[in-house]
């Protein structure tokens, strides 16, 4: 800033300066109440990674876990379904999984770390419904009589294949989110960590 | 940078056509004449301003966390008091937070105090300032209300038993008292319903009531002018302007004033908020650490320190009246304590206003109140049976105290009158 | 008349001085000595977790106390499944009321709780821990001396001995326990050193943020008070 005769060049040096310190001091003092509207300790408690032993779980089977208040899906996917799954690439928004719903290590044909078991948090990319199960094949399924197995929204009708990508022309912009998981062991599979953070 | 200055002007006119911007910010700071001998006891007003915003924001995140419900949960422990616990511990910065809420409450009762006593000093709440006076009562009372109705929410032992004592203090009214104080609770014990109601009344109602009072009494103060520590008014004197000679624009020369006060006080604050939180047992009291317990009282209970001068009030009452019992008269006593400075302006009869020109009578007078009006706030904390040095009887101390109190202000507009006043300068002095 | 205030308004403080008739030992202060505090909570969870809770208090807070997640979930972890959880117990609190005539107390803050005037809450539990004694008229056979008919048995008898209270009013030890006499008081030292930790565990770093704060403010005082003697050299 220009000092002209009209300012008196010290004060202001003194106002600007003494502006300064206040006004970091007023930024942080923000900050706890800023930080204070963040996930409590017993938020990212309820929120911690969840262990799930998934030796039970059989070829076609699934099963629902609870991480963060929403539910994961986890699938022991046959091979009859893994291959009716590399027929439809064609009908899908995004069958090579381009877009980052998925962390690097699920970034695959089957979007899953061991080709048979997907991980996938089963709120639809529409609007947060959880889509319902739709394993049976053809008509049978109610869905469509080619329906090869997948999941179907029962809000706004977005279908999904089994690995949680979604179908063409539909509502839901996007596939299935992929949570961070790992295995502990070959069985022991944990959701919501990864060690790679 | 000329062009950069038309722009904001523009705006600015643009604004003061449709809001008068301009003509608030000069009436009220940068052309609010202030008397220029302001001293030590001008600053307590802001930071009351500053007390006040501290306990909004603060009680508003606050808000955010805490739960009024006296509900036991899974662990056995009332949902409400596991909420503060809760803001202590998993809410990130919830501790200072809180902390500041929980300080700010006592500082808001010490820099009011020692605004009041400045008034008392200086005559401000004489003629013409008496609607400044009676709006600052308001905001008084309503910040006694405020802090009572608080204190329930952490949902200790001292809250429970403090609410319990002082919602029965409505039972001594003749007749209807009994069922007032179930009126008030909404249940037959301090419960649920009580919490409830105090929690909307501490967040909802006393604030709302208080903010109003508050610009009613910036308003009336802006409207007279400032009192100053020479009691004498500075619009007597006024140059060919208009302007009084004896006085300096708020802003900027009292805002930056202010702002040194505003610093010092947080350092204070700080180191309560830091380093001693629970203010030695006065700021938070040991035993609302432990949840309420209907069943069980604990062996001594006191109210917070800033209520304590009119507990002893209360309590120095023992004598039945007219055929009503000492607990009514004792309420009355506590009501008639805070209600009496309300009178104040029309009790006092001095010539002059400022405790510089005014007599030895007064001078002895109101410092043996205040010393008084101290000891009775340390009765208050203590038992009944508290002894000074261990022989001097607490209880006759604090009715000897209490009838002074009273016979301070209801002889006022005698003694008062009759003291030997200096005469008052025309002008404001400075050192 | 200055001198006359300043006298007068002193006086009560003198007063205020007098009182105080429960004595207390107190209590070594630990805060910052980890190692203490990691065997404090040890001591805590081994022979306090078992009647009573620490609701508000969860496992992996230990980090402050210089523990890693897996030392907690080795050592310390029995009670719960994860380490975000708090320190519950399993005791349901109506069936704790019919054998022990109250239901134990939550134990997260009591060291905040048991501060009165005669001394900190520290001092109070440190004492309280090291005073029990033989009372064959108490139906746990234990009473304690500065907490009269007490509900909870000696926990640490096993470790301190068995006291009892003499005719002069004294406690004498008359068996003695695992530990020797000194032993005992450091080990207490370190459980009420822990509670006191578990009592706020921002504790020490609210202390430390304290300090920045204050220079911080000291700070700023001095711009602000060269600001206000700019402006104030116009005024005469």
């Amino acid at each position: 800033m220009s000092c002209d005769e009209k300012v008196d060049c010290g004060r202001r040096r003194l106002l600007v300066a003494t502006a300064t310190v206040g006004g970091v001091a007023g930024v942080a003092a923000a900050v706890p109440f800023v930080a204070s509207m963040l996930p409590s300790e017993r938020a990212k408690a309820a929120g911690a990674p969840v262990e799930v032993d998934i030796s039970k779980l059989g070829p076609g089977q699934m099963m629902t876990v609870e991480w963060r208040g929403k539910p994961v899906w986890i699938i022991n996917r046959t091979k009859e379904m893994l291959d009716a799954m590399t027929k439809i690439g064609d009908q899908l928004a995004d069958p090579k999984s381009d877009k980052n719903m998925q962390p690097e290590y699920a970034k695959n044909e089957t979007r899953s770390i061991k080709p048979e078991i997907l991980v996938a948090v089963g709120i639809c990319t529409h609007l947060g419904c959880s889509p319902t199960e739709k394993f049976k094949t053809g008509a049978e399924s109610g869905v469509d009589p080619n329906w090869p197995g997948g999941f179907l929204c029962p809000c706004h009708g977005s279908t999904f294949d089994l690995a949680g990508r979604v179908y063409k022309s539909k509502p839901a912009p996007d596939n299935l989110e992929i949570p961070p998981h790992m295995y502990l062991g070959d069985a022991k599979l944990v959701i919501g960590e990864d060690k790679k953070a | 940078m000329s062009k950069v200055n038309a722009i904001l002007q523009g705006t600015l006119n643009w604004v003061d056509e449709r809001f008068p911007l301009t003509s608030n910010w000069k009436a009220h700071l940068s052309e609010y004449y202030a008397p220029k001998n302001f001293n030590f006891w001008y600053f307590f007003g802001s930071l009351a301003m500053l007390v006040l915003v501290i306990q909004i924001v603060t009680g508003i995140f606050l808000t955010m966390h805490y739960k009024p419900d006296a509900a036991l949960n899974a662990s056995g422990v009332p949902v409400a008091f596991a909420s503060v616990e809760y803001i202590m511990r998993d809410v990130s910065w919830g501790w200072l937070i809180r902390y500041m809420h929980s300080t700010g409450a006592s500082a808001f009762f010490v820099v009011v105090y020692l605004h009041m006593f400045r008034g008392l000093l200086y005559g401000s709440y004489r003629k013409p300032r008496e609607l400044i006076w009676l709006f600052g009562i308001g905001i008084f009372l309503c910040l006694m209300g405020e802090a009572f109705f608080g204190y329930l929410l952490p949902w200790g032992q001292m809250s429970f038993w403090g609410a319990q004592v002082i919602v029965n203090l409505f039972s001594a009214i003749p007749l209807i008292g009994p069922d007032l104080s179930i009126w008030l609770r909404g249940d037959y014990v301090v419960g649920d319903a009580t919490l409830n109601r105090f929690f909307a009344f501490h967040v909802i109602a006393m604030p709302l009531v208080l903010i109003g009072l508050v610009g009613a009494h910036i308003i009336a103060l802006h409207e007279v002018g400032s009192n100053n520590p020479d009691g004498v008014e500075i619009k007597k004197k006024k140059d060919a302007n208009g302007i009084p000679l004896d006085g300096i624009p708020f802003h900027p020369y009292y805002t930056v004033k202010d702002i040194v006060g505003v610093v010092v006080f947080l350092f204070v604050f700080s180191i309560v908020v830091f380093f001693m939180p629970e203010g030695g047992g006065y700021f938070l009291e040991y035993n609302n650490f432990f949840p309420a317990d209907p069943l069980v009282t604990p062996p001594h209970i006191a109210p917070v320190w800033y209520f304590t001068p009119y507990y002893s009030l209360l309590r120095a009452v023992t004598y039945p009246l007219f055929g009503i019992d000492a607990k009514f008269w004792g309420v009355v006593a506590m009501g008639a304590g805070t209600l009496i400075f309300a009178f104040l302006p029309w009790l006092d009869r001095s010539p002059v206003k400022s405790i510089r020109y005014r007599g030895p009578i007064t001078k002895w007078l109101l410092s043996i109140w205040i010393v008084g009006f101290f000891i009775l706030g340390f009765l208050g904390t203590k038992d009944p049976a508290y002894k000074f040095f261990g022989f001097i009887p607490g209880a006759p101390v604090a009715q000897l105290l209490s009838l002074y109190y009273f016979l301070f202000f209801l002889t006022m507009p005698i003694w008062s009158s009759l003291d030997r006043c200096k005469p008052e300068p025309d002008r404001v002095t400075t050192k | 008349m200055k001198k006359f205030l300043t006298a007068i308004l002193f006086a009560p403080v003198l007063a205020f001085a007098a009182g105080a008739t429960l004595h207390l030992d107190s209590a070594p202060d630990k805060s910052s000595d980890m190692a203490a505090l990691q065997n404090g909570a040890k001591i805590f969870v081994n022979y306090c977790l078992n009647c009573h809770s620490a609701s508000y208090m969860r496992y992996n807070r230990l980090q402050d106390i210089g523990l890693t997640d897996a030392q907690i979930k080795d050592n310390l972890l029995f009670t719960a499944e994860k380490v975000g959880e708090p320190m519950k117990i399993a005791m349901q609190r109506a069936e704790a009321k019919v054998w022990f005539g109250a239901a134990p107390p939550d134990l997260t803050i009591i060291a905040r709780a048991r501060a009165s005037e005669h001394g900190s809450g520290a001092d109070w539990l440190y004492t309280y821990l090291r005073s029990f004694y033989r009372d064959e008229n108490r139906p746990t056979g234990w009473n304690n001396v500065i907490f009269e008919n007490v509900g909870m048995p000696h926990v640490l008898w096993e470790l301190q001995g068995e006291q009892v209270m003499g005719a002069d009013h004294k406690l004498a030890l008359a068996k003695p326990g695992k530990m020797k006499p000194q032993e005992y008081d450091a080990m207490v030292g370190d459980l009420v050193a822990y509670l006191k930790y578990m009592g706020e565990p921002v504790g020490e770093f609210r202390k430390k943020l304290g300090v920045i704060v204050l220079i911080f403010l000291a700070v700023i005082f001095v711009f602000a008070y060269a600001l206000k003697r700019e402006y104030w050299k116009d005024v005469h």
